[in-house]
């Protein structure tokens, strides 16, 4: 008997909208092709940096997603997570508590037996939570993206990062040593042939270094992370149930980006083959092949942890392996998200996101 | 041959089923009182303890604001971003129609898990709950008071307590206009390790450790601790009936127990015959105890919602839900009752000689040797209940006054009566009245058990008949002062008001603000009202404690306030002291009122002066001063003119009307446990007499020998009641009274925080008197006529072969 009931009840059914990702759109009422008075990305809407750095309250959702895949000197494997999502009830902002922006942070640190989950939720309005574009600062509560000073040309180019859980910690600080990637046609993202998609770039050539603290226990860290920024008002279509979606750093200095959105029709594909300057190759729908290879027992949930990645076109064939199959995000909406390795045509790491389950 | 003595023993009920019935309805009555008084209580708790849960979320740690009401946005932001997981609150108390509702605006993104809550029925929507005009979330019964006055969307929760509304911290921010001001912030039990200090970080808050009990609970503490008292006053009356009938059944049965023990039955399985005999009888009489404690519950618990809504706000729902640790303890209170009251008759089958022969009378008179000692300890106890009284202080001592008082009284009243009796027995000179005395006095160890249950019972009623008599007409008195304007008027909305402002000077003498808003002062949550103290009405009527000379005129230049009688002495203020109001204003205090009926603080302060400190005051209540003749005139077209519907505009004889039903009702608990305790004290009565009757044939023998006729006999033993009673009752009118001084001026200090004047009712105790003895007659019917009627034969027997 507590308000954690309520709350909970009234979050999954309106933040799953936060979490296009992750969400089961049917039963949602609202949620189909429409947006209400919310704006919809078009095809050929140009991104102009740095303000698209920072939020558009108009689309009902959007988020700062990063991931990083970090060593510790004496080989310890981490993946860090650091993930701002916004929600908006109604295309505005306003000050004070009747602010529609919702606000929800995910942190997380996954060894490779322990996975540890922070989740925060607010409302903006009263300074709690937000995006400011320049100087480029992301924040919730202590949870923080910082833009740091940069000889690059963009705000993005150094960012600090840093989150708290009950149990772990870590500040790490990100440098890019490649520029943005624009995904899908020119930043415009397709997500389902009846035409759902967002406005979608990324910044996939951070160098990592930094400390995560676990258990009270500090370790240098050094790797690569992927920083994602999706905007959009229309989540999914309706017969689509959810997504397998990587970002992987390929020992070749390429990278590349894919996802399957599932649905009755053997599901939607997309991908990206970025090449090591940074030059995106969009390749056409059904340019990816993904197979389940193990299953793995999460929870009370049988999950696929393991999958061939195929990309015939560009002679990728590789199987990821994770490095802890219990990568759940036991969050508010919950979901699979955690550091893979992968080998075949080529070896790298990454991540992997899995929703829908 | 274990089966054979048991039923030899259980024989002894089939031949005296009266005596039976009197065990076991006595255990049952003093079983019922307890366990009804406790299933209130326990009732009554659990609705504080959830609305506690629900409302004050008291498990919690919380932040509060160190002066004032209001702790800054600003400063939760900023505890948020340094890592504090905390949730705000802004509450406050908001009119919807004519229901006043605590508005508690939460926000559900940041509450703590272990916040107590509610649940909701179907799967609502946060963008509902979140977005103008929004969710009330609250109990049924104010789901049906609000229904058509709000806009706002109704969700019913079984856990709300009735008159509360959770709803989204932003509605609840521009209903109450509280912009940017927080109430308080409940702190998450999960923080981080290495929080930034809240010293450093914050100091204009405080830190509030989770309170262990509701501030209700605390208020209505002395309320239930009255009942329990009265429950326990009962229980112990009832157990004096037990512990009479045990020992004359076991002594009844002296013969059987020797002829057992004769036949080779060990003193053991006696023993434990004996002891399962009252252990199922105790059993049986507990669950018929806790069924009737179940219904004169049920009875009771609508008037004792009523008392504690209106006394102290606290809401109880008035239906009764059974609980099984409250059947265990009814039953375990019968048990261990019966253990107590029959353990000196075990001991005594143990120990006693195996061939003596049964004496009843010898029984009786054993208990005789007791006076004197009983008359030591009343004593004592009666000199520790006026130490005490003189030296002590608080709720408790209170209570043991009381308790020393009582027990002294009734310790004393045998020995008394016994030296009264004496007394008359030596002055008289015509050997029937000699007789008369002498049986009585002869009488009185028998009866002495009952005649203190008596003493009680009457002392109970004659104390606390004098204290609600005497707070009822201070209360009415104080009400007649209080209620000074003509008529009572709410506009429905500010611009209604602003009309009524307009509207009313002209038709009427004058026009009084009702005007308060809700804050903290030292601690607590009060209403601070305004009062135009220029105005006659004020100065003439406002009845005052204590105050300086110039008090009306200092209120008025906003350079004073008044405090109420329960905030003055539970803070201990002073005239003089400085009282810091909501927002940091600082204001000496010119003057005490009596305030009955509130349980809570109240303060005072000029009007003008409330307008400017609290600009958001709702102006929408005001107190009209017309000629008397022109009262209903003016509320006439208060409502056809002025447009305001009837229920808005009350005038003063309905509102003293009002207020005196609520009165009235407060006190219809005390009256019905005061009824059920005499009743089971002359319960008492009736099966003591009932067992003498029974023993007393070879005393009334001789003198039926001598040429006394049986009427007249039966006309003594009237006569003999009669006095014994009426010497009861004298006794008992001095010990109420010193209960009445106790509970005026001890217990009621500490339960509402007022002290009453007392007030003496002589017609009150003419009517109790009559009760008393219309009681006294009834139960001595069934003696006398078996008296009356008796066979001279067996009266003869007597000579022939008693022993």
């Amino acid at each position: 008997m507590n308000v954690r009931r309520i709350v909970a009840s009234l979050l999954t059914a309106t933040l799953v909208l936060v979490l296009p990702k992750a969400a089961i759109p049917q039963g949602f009422a609202g949620l189909g092709s429409t947006a209400d008075s919310f704006a919809i990305p078009h095809p050929g809407g140009r991104l102009a940096f740095p303000a698209d750095h920072g939020p558009h309250p108009d689309f009902r959702i959007e988020w700062w997603y990063a991931t990083a895949n970090l060593q510790a000197e004496d080989g310890t494997v981490f993946g860090v997570q650091w993930t701002l999502f916004r929600s908006a009830l109604a295309p505005r902002t306003d000050s004070g508590w009747l602010d529609p922006q919702i606000w929800m942070g995910h942190a997380a640190i996954t060894t490779k037996d322990k996975h540890f989950v922070a989740e925060r939720l607010a409302r903006g309005g009263v300074g709690q939570a937000g995006v400011a574009a320049e100087p480029f600062f992301a924040w919730i509560d202590d949870w923080e993206m910082k833009g740091l000073p940069h000889s690059g040309a963009d705000q993005l180019d150094k960012v600090s990062l840093h989150a708290t859980g009950k149990d772990f910690s870590y500040t790490l600080e990100l440098s890019a040593n490649g520029p943005l990637v624009l995904q899908g046609d020119q930043g415009y993202s397709v997500k389902s042939a009846e035409g759902q998609a967002s406005y979608y770039y990324s910044q996939p050539f951070y160098e990592v270094s930094g400390s995560v603290d676990i258990g009270g226990k500090t370790v240098r860290v050094r790797g690569k992370a992927w920083l994602d920024r999706e905007w959009s008002s229309q989540p999914l279509a309706k017969d689509q149930t959810g997504w397998e979606w990587f970002s992987l750093h390929l020992n070749s200095g390429e990278k590349v980006m894919a996802f399957r959105l599932r649905d009755a029709r053997g599901g939607y594909t997309s991908a990206n083959w970025i090449s090591p300057k940074g030059k995106p190759n969009p390749l056409p729908v059904g340019s990816l092949e993904i197979t389940p290879v193990r299953i793995a027992r999460v929870g009370n949930k049988d999950i696929p942890v393991a999958w061939r990645v195929q990309i015939p076109a560009r002679g990728f064939d590789v199987t990821t392996r994770p490095l802890n199959d219990q990568a759940w995000m036991a969050t508010t909406t919950p979901y699979w998200e955690g550091p893979v390795t992968f080998e075949g045509s080529a070896k790298g790491l990454g991540y992997l996101e899995m929703t829908g389950y | 041959m274990l089966w054979t003595a048991a039923t030899a023993l259980l024989s002894h009920w089939r031949r005296r089923p009266l005596q039976l019935a009197t065990l076991v309805l006595g255990l049952s009555l003093a079983t019922a009182l307890w366990s009804g008084v406790q299933a209130i209580n326990a009732e009554a708790r659990a609705s504080y303890a959830r609305a506690s849960s629900v409302l004050d979320q008291k498990e919690l740690t919380q932040l509060v604001p160190r002066r004032g009401d209001s702790i800054p946005q600003g400063t939760y932001t900023k505890l948020r971003r340094a890592g504090w997981n905390v949730s705000p609150v802004i509450e406050g108390d908001h009119r919807i129609g004519n229901t006043r509702v605590r508005l508690i605006g939460i926000d559900p993104l940041t509450m703590p898990a272990k916040a107590g809550g509610f649940e909701t029925g179907d799967t609502s929507d946060l963008t509902a709950f979140m977005s103008q005009p929004g969710v009330l979330i609250v109990s049924q019964g104010t789901a049906l008071k609000l229904k058509s006055h709000t806009r706002m969307q109704l969700q019913i929760s079984p856990d709300m307590p009735d008159g509360a509304a959770f709803t989204d911290i932003g509605i609840a921010e521009s209903v109450l206009k509280r912009r940017g001001e927080l109430s308080r912030l409940l702190v998450a039990v999960e923080q981080r390790p290495d929080l930034p200090s809240l010293g450093t970080l914050a100091p204009e808050i405080a830190l509030k450790e989770p309170g262990d009990r509701p501030d209700v609970a605390q208020l209505t503490d002395s309320f239930h601790l009255n009942l329990t008292a009265f429950g326990f006053l009962a229980f112990v009356v009832g157990l004096f009936i037990v512990y009479a009938t045990v020992g004359l059944a076991f002594e009844q049965r002296r013969a059987t127990f020797r002829t057992l023990r004769s036949l080779g039955l060990p003193l053991s399985s006696l023993t434990l015959l004996l002891v399962t005999e009252l252990l199922v009888l105790a059993f049986v009489a507990g669950v018929v105890g806790v069924v009737i404690g179940y219904v004169v519950a049920s009875l009771l618990l609508p008037d004792v919602a009523a008392t504690l809504q209106g006394l102290y706000g606290a809401s109880v729902p008035s239906s009764l839900s059974i609980r099984p640790s409250w059947w265990a303890t009814g039953i375990a209170m019968a048990i261990a009752g019966t253990i107590v009251s029959s353990a000196e008759s075990l001991w005594r089958v143990r120990s006693m000689p195996l061939l003596t022969a049964a004496q009843p009378r010898a029984w009786l008179r054993a208990t005789t040797v007791g006076i004197r000692l009983q008359l030591a300890v009343g004593l004592l106890l009666l000199i520790m209940s006026g130490a005490l009284a003189t030296f002590g202080h608080g709720l408790m001592v209170g209570f043991a006054v009381l308790g020393c008082l009582l027990l002294g009284a009734a310790l004393m009243l045998p020995g008394v009566l016994s030296a009264c009796l004496a007394v008359l027995q030596k002055r008289s000179s015509r050997a029937l009245v000699t007789w008369f005395w002498a049986d009585t006095r002869q009488q009185l160890p028998g009866l002495s058990l009952a005649l203190m249950a008596l003493l009680l019972a009457l002392a109970a009623n004659v104390g606390v008949g004098t204290m609600v008599s005497s707070f009822r007409l201070t209360f009415i008195g104080w009400l007649d002062q209080r209620l000074a304007a003509e008529l009572y008027v709410m506009a429905r909305d500010e611009s209604e008001a602003s009309r009524l402002r307009a509207w009313l000077p002209a038709r009427s003498t004058s026009v009084l603000p009702i005007w308060s808003v809700t804050g903290e002062v030292l601690g607590d949550r009060l209403e601070i009202f305004g009062a135009a103290a220029d105005d006659p009405t004020y100065r003439d009527n406002w009845p005052l404690l204590s105050g300086t000379v110039d008090v009306w005129d200092r209120i008025a230049a906003g350079r004073g306030v008044l405090v109420n009688e329960q905030f003055w002495r539970r803070k201990g203020l002073g005239i003089g002291t400085g009282l810091v109001l909501p927002g940091g204003w600082e204001v000496p205090i010119v003057g005490v009122y009596s305030d009955y009926g509130n349980p809570k603080g109240q303060v005072i302060v000029g009007i003008d002066a409330l307008a400017a400190h609290y600009p958001q005051v709702s102006k929408l209540r005001y107190g009209v001063r017309v000629p008397p003749a022109d009262a209903a005139g003016l509320k006439e077209r208060l409502t056809s003119e002025f447009g305001l519907p009837a229920e808005n505009v009350i005038d003063q004889t309905t509102l003293k009307r009002q207020s005196r039903a609520v009165f009235d009702r407060t006190f219809v608990v005390t009256g019905a446990l005061n009824a059920f305790t005499l009743g089971v004290a002359g319960f008492a009565m009736f099966s003591s007499l009932l067992t003498l009757s029974g023993i007393r044939l070879p005393q009334l023998a001789p003198v039926w020998a001598m040429g006394i006729r049986r009427r007249d006999l039966a006309l003594l033993e009237v006569l003999r009641t009669l006095a014994l009673w009426l010497a009861t009752f004298i006794a008992a009118v001095p010990v109420g009274l010193a209960l009445a001084w106790v509970l005026l001026s001890i217990v009621n200090v500490e339960a509402f925080g007022w002290r009453l004047p007392m007030r003496i009712f002589p017609m009150d105790w003419l009517i109790l008197a009559i009760v008393a003895l219309a009681a006294a007659i009834v139960s001595i019917f069934v003696p006398l006529r078996r008296l009356a009627t008796i066979a001279p034969s067996d009266l003869l027997r007597v000579f022939a072969n008693e022993r």
